[in-house]
């Protein structure tokens, strides 16, 4: 009796040191944080800081932003990361070899990545001096121009998924190969095109490992910040931005909590949307 | 390994013995009281002093100035150099460093026992009693040379000494050799006005095709001094007081007008001397601890310039950085030491030569500084002494509410510069935001804004 008692606790003493850890260091700090963007100066409730933080000059444009930040950059990632992983999961002939070369980005931070890409885009850049010694330019474009939000936004967009779409492919390439080879056989049994089999048996089954990689992506995606803050400075603003600085350089962490709560509450509703629309049924579960 | 205890036994005898010997040694007699008319007779003396070791042990080290990498790096490797002690130089931005010494003191106990930061950063501490006094280590400083204003200003108003000035730094102009042939007609170089600067850049965006001006408007830039420091007060004659009047409305329609020929990544330009080096930028303005590179690897190419003037002189700002203790300092003594080695004056022209700020001390302006840096304080200098001078404090007396006060130039400038939003409507409605401010940290004028006779400063 009491040997099969502790054998149904193992999984759970397992678990338990992750879970405290989660506790502690996540759940914890983000109660605490909640609590702040409602807090007064003596503790007492107030509205104070949200009227602060929703009546600022930035906070219109940080919302836009990292919203059509998010519609662009997810799609983009998807598709790119899709293809990637099924080009890794065809067996070509150096199919290893994209692998490694898809999870370079996997190693460098995002604000490396960012240093990085902002130096391609600058007017004395990578791709003004290539075109310019062509002779396509006649002198440098200026992509980073506050005026041009467009190129601005599309510098982000390229830098975020060059850095980020590696992970994504990651968790499709090991959703790939959880699928039983069976399902894709008997689909070349019934004659399917290779187009077919792709789109009526592996995304389905897919489905786990996008919805899981959908989540992580998006909740990361609202918290964007480095990759944006090195590529177009104060051109663009986000919310996570916004958090720093009120936090950072205009010290008002009440207000700060706000900007977080936002985000908190954002990445909350994005995940229940996906696991809602994501559902797997039972009975369809391998 | 027995066969070698004996002779290490050995050794440390006859270094006990030595230091034994040593200590036991008399002191050199002092020169007998030399009749007058009497043929000097020099005598050699050879006296062996083994000086006692100190060491300070573990001093920690706060700082919000010397951030970046490079110069944290050199601080550490260089300017540390010879201090008895092992000193722990921790960078930190400013939020984080006023949270970490609010957190000690409230804990009653501290890990951090000297603190680097701006006059400004420190305002906040006093208020908060977070700084211990350093009246008496002022007294064993006083043949430092240090200017009797710097040592006022680190009072805060009371007659207690809360930190020592460590360095300071201005904004000057630094510009590409290849731009002076576009200065304009009769324009001289070193006393320029803001309108000659505004014709420059028109030059030399005729000339080129590209806006060649620099401002640096990015995230970890220092824009908002440019307003409070330089162009508001050069307009107007004052900061606060000033902020929303006609003159004021002047110096935007002068600042929106500039901003057509700067180089419109400026709002990704952080530190001016990439942008100079690239030569993205032929003239930019900024802190001289920002264009410094620029000026030493290649001072052939890039002189620096004293700021612009305006109607109502050529303002400018002086940094002032301190060095102050902790309350809660475990280790008190090596904070002391520490300052005091940091303020001889070999230690401030090795800071000068290594990260551009320069001495508070009075040192003779050294040879071996790089011809960039030298150009630079010759600037510094013409600047502070120019006919027309008129020098701007840094904010005083806004405690926790500095980042408050610097986003109200900011937004200021975003509103009309970057959103072109009525310049009249947005000055009424940020001088509302200063006043309440103003109001909530009860922060009298400072220079050069009129004397508010102890009344918070507010904006006419």
């Amino acid at each position: 009796m009491v040997a099969r008692c502790s054998q149904q606790l193992v999984p759970y003493l397992l678990l338990l040191p992750a879970a405290a850890f989660l506790l502690v260091f996540f759940a914890y700090p983000m109660v605490e944080a909640f609590g702040l963007a409602f807090a007064g100066p003596g503790g007492a409730f107030t509205l104070d800081n949200v009227r602060r933080a929703v009546t600022d000059v930035a906070f219109t444009p940080a919302l836009e932003t990292t919203l059509l930040l998010i519609l662009i950059i997810i799609p983009v990632q998807f598709v790119l990361a899709l293809a990637m992983a099924l080009l890794v999961q065809a067996k070509l002939k150096g199919a290893s070899f994209f692998l490694y070369v898809y999870a370079i980005p996997l190693a460098i931070s995002e604000l490396a990545a960012g240093i990085v890409w902002f130096s391609i885009f600058t007017d004395r850049g990578f791709i003004n001096s290539l075109l310019v010694s062509l002779g396509v330019l006649e002198r440098p474009f200026l992509f980073l121009s506050f005026q041009n939000t467009g190129w601005l936004i599309f510098a982000v967009v390229m830098a975020e998924s060059w850095r980020a779409t590696s992970i994504i492919m990651v968790i499709l390439v090991a959703g790939l190969q959880s699928i039983s080879h069976e399902y894709l056989e008997a689909a070349d049994v019934f004659g399917a095109t290779p187009w077919q089999r792709t789109w009526h048996v592996t995304l389905p089954l897919l489905k786990p490992s996008l919805q899981v990689a959908l989540i992580l992506r998006t909740i990361l995606a609202f918290q964007v910040f480095a990759v944006a803050l090195a590529v177009a400075g104060r051109g663009i603003t986000l919310l996570a931005a916004e958090a720093y600085r009120w936090y950072n350089t205009y010290r008002d962490p009440g207000v700060a909590a706000v900007y977080a709560a936002i985000i908190l509450v954002l990445s909350i509703a994005s995940t229940l949307i996906f696991l809602y629309a994501l559902r797997t049924p039972k009975e369809q579960s391998l | 390994m027995k066969r070698f205890r004996t002779p290490t036994k050995l050794a440390a005898l006859s270094v006990a013995f030595g230091l034994l010997l040593a200590a036991c040694q008399m002191p050199p007699m002092p020169a007998a009281q030399q009749p007058p008319q009497v043929v000097e007779v020099t005598r050699e003396v050879l006296v062996e002093v083994t000086p006692a070791p100190v060491n300070y042990g573990e001093v920690v080290w706060l700082s919000t100035q010397l951030r970046p990498v490079g110069e944290a790096e050199r601080v550490r490797g260089v300017i540390l150099r010879g201090f008895p002690g092992q000193v722990d130089f921790i960078p930190e931005d400013e939020g984080p460093f006023i949270d970490r010494i609010a957190a000690e003191t409230q804990a009653g106990r501290g890990t951090v026992s000297l603190l680097g930061a701006l006059h400004g950063n420190f305002s906040s501490m006093v208020t908060a009693n977070q700084l211990m006094d350093l009246t008496e280590l002022k007294g064993r400083l006083m043949d430092r040379g240090i200017p009797d204003e710097f040592w006022k200003l680190a009072q805060f108003g009371t007659d207690k000494t809360y930190y020592v000035p460590w360095m300071q730094a201005t904004y000057t102009m630094v510009a590409n050799k290849k731009a002076l042939e576009y200065l304009p007609e009769g324009a001289d170089m070193n006393a320029l006005t803001y309108e000659q600067l505004l014709e420059w850049a028109k030059n030399m965006r005729e000339a080129t095709q590209e806006n060649k001006l620099g401002i640096p408007a990015g995230e970890a830039a220092l824009l908002h001094r440019f307003f409070q420091g330089f162009l508001l007060p050069a307009f107007t004659g004052g900061v606060v007081t000033t902020f929303a009047s006609e003159d004021a409305e002047k110096a935007w329609q002068y600042m929106k007008e500039l901003w057509e020929y700067v180089n419109p990544q400026a709002l990704t330009y952080n530190f001016m001397q990439d942008h100079l080096l690239a030569e993205e930028v032929w003239v930019a303005w900024d802190h001289v601890a920002r264009t410094k590179d620029a000026l030493e690897q290649r001072p052939d190419d890039f002189v620096a310039l004293p700021v612009p003037a305006g109607p109502k002189g050529r303002a400018s700002m002086p940094v002032i950085a301190g060095l102050g203790i902790p309350v809660t300092a475990p280790n008190v003594e090596g904070a002391e030491a520490l300052i005091e080695f940091l303020t001889r004056p070999d230690t401030q022209v090795t800071t000068l030569r290594e990260v551009g700020f320069f001495p508070m001390v009075d040192v003779e302006f050294p040879g071996f500084v790089t011809p960039g840096i030298r150009a630079q304080g010759e600037v510094v200098l013409k600047q502070a002494n120019a006919p027309d001078a008129l020098a701007v404090l840094l904010p005083v007396g806004l405690g926790p509410k500095n980042g408050d006060f610097n986003k109200i130039f900011r937004d200021t400038f975003t509103a009309i510069v970057i959103n072109n939003e009525d310049i009249a409507a947005t000055l009424a409605s940020q001088k509302d935001v200063l006043n309440a401010l103003m109001k909530e940290v009860g922060a009298p004028c400072w220079a050069p804004d009129p004397d508010s006779n102890g009344l918070p400063c507010q904006a006419e």
